[in-house]
């Protein structure tokens, strides 16, 4: 199998790029989201939770569409930040903001399941010891979320680094601005000898998808599971 | 000095303690359900009563009709979990330093400590590595490094095998001897009592029956055996 074309480079690299921003982007309002979830009881809770899951249910082309009514260059939200010189509209920013999109129930769910399965009486112990509730949450609560934050992030970058469908529809496949990997497989595969690069980047895809998944849970795995058996 | 009333509705019980102490190592002897451990919670700020007050060396900590309750992280007390509560993620060392960090509290004497409840090789380890007495020693300093006003020890020695509850009794007489700290310890075995407190408070059903010094309880113990021996 030949090397990579540049312009396949380029999709492959633009992909990591809005796969690991769009989660770093993502990870603090997700961390916030999921504590809320996951130990406060709020009114407006389950709206918060079906709206959050809305981008797992939806068919990707209507986020695409719906982020396109709202941050589009005239959009409802779009317009106003055009104002302030911030534009996703057929941007590589918006195709982070869409990949933001679609993983973040993803990063979420599993941070949420993380923090739930956190001993609280051990945030009990800590508050008699006379840690504030962000000493307790950044001593106790993240370090023992870890793995499942971690989890989350690897689910999130592998659905942002394979984000096909709220992506083209929101900013189109404009090669080195917003055609992600995804994208140019699709349009490799509708051009006459464009089989050799599908194969390519598949394999690419392949191997770091299958790379994310094993430095995940080898990492995941060693956070504490290695520190117990000191 | 603590003085303490209290009333708090459970599903199985209904709690109405009051009571006033002035000794150093205070003890609340009864059995399991008698409400001792809602009494340490409720002085730790894990429990807001229904009704009552709590007043530790003069200062208010709870007053339910005056609307008063302070933090359980600014209640500056000393709780010692029955099951240790050691954070599985941190090292002896780091566990010991928790309260002392977050009270921004000196930790210049965490050896002197280390060293009179026998950690000093235990600090580097992580916890699931400790057997359950040395659990308990590192939860104890942990504790007294926060500098609390008052140790709160819910029952201590429960759980432990007879060598590890020897071991860590002396350590806490140790503690008594050693250290200017008060004490509050919850206990249902009349041994651990008699040996650590000076003053007793009965509490059977969510009621203070007796409050006795330490001689008289010890007395009544004795005298409670004997006839029970007649029986």
């Amino acid at each position: 199998m030949s090397a990579l074309t540049s312009a396949e480079w380029q999709a492959l690299l633009l992909s990591l790029h809005v796969g690991i921003l769009s989660v770093l982007a993502s990870l603090p309002f997700a961390i916030g989201l999921a504590w809320l979830l996951s130990r406060k009881r709020f009114p407006g809770r389950m709206l918060v939770e079906a709206l959050m899951f809305l981008p797992l249910t939806l068919p990707p082309v209507v986020t695409g569409y719906a982020l396109l009514v709202l941050f589009g260059r005239h959009g409802w939200i779009g317009e106003w930040l055009d104002t302030l010189g911030i534009v996703f509209a057929f941007r590589w920013t918006g195709a982070v903001l869409a990949a933001c999109v679609m993983g973040f129930p993803l990063l979420v769910i599993s941070i949420r399941v993380a923090f739930d399965q956190v001993d609280q009486r051990l945030e009990r112990a800590a508050e008699t010891l006379g840690a504030s509730a962000w000493r307790r949450f950044f001593t106790i609560v993240l370090p023992l979320s870890s793995r499942g934050i971690i989890a989350g992030c690897v689910l999130a970058f592998a659905r942002a680094f394979g984000e096909f469908g709220a992506t083209i529809t929101f900013v189109s496949s404009i090669p080195g601005e917003t055609r992600t990997l995804s994208i140019a497989i699709y349009e490799l595969m509708n051009m006459p000898g464009g089989e050799a690069g599908v194969a390519r980047l598949t394999w690419v895809a392949f191997a770091i998808a299958l790379a994310a998944t094993l430095v995940a849970a080898g990492l995941g795995g060693s956070l504490w599971g290695r520190r117990r058996h000191d | 000095m603590i003085e303490l009333e209290i009333g708090h509705t459970f599903a199985d019980l209904a709690i109405d303690i009051r009571f006033r102490a002035a000794s150093r190592w205070l003890a609340l002897f009864g059995d399991s359900g008698a409400g001792k451990s809602t009494v340490l919670n409720a002085i730790a700020g894990l429990l807001e009563p229904e009704r009552g007050r709590i007043v530790l060396d003069g200062q208010i900590l709870f007053d339910r009709s005056e609307g008063i309750s302070i933090s359980t992280a600014a209640r500056d007390v000393g709780y010692v979990f029955q099951d240790g509560r050691l954070f599985p993620h941190l090292d002896v060392r780091t566990n010991l330093l928790y309260g002392a960090r977050a009270r921004k509290r000196s930790t210049a004497d965490m050896m002197a400590l280390v060293d009179l409840l026998d950690l000093g090789a235990l600090l580097e380890r992580m916890p699931v590595n400790l057997s359950g007495g040395e659990r308990q020693r590192v939860a104890i300093v942990r504790a007294l490094l926060a500098r609390p006003r008052i140790l709160l020890l819910d029952e201590p020695l429960t759980g432990l095998h007879r060598g590890a509850r020897r071991q860590v009794l002396d350590h806490l007489l140790a503690l008594k001897r050693e250290l200017p700290v008060a004490a509050l310890i919850v206990s249902h075995q009349p041994e651990e009592v008699v040996a650590l407190a000076e003053e007793v408070i009965l509490l059977d059903a969510g009621q203070v029956t007796a409050q006795l010094d330490v001689a008289s309880f010890a007395a009544r113990q004795k005298n409670s055996a004997a006839a029970g021996q007649v029986g």
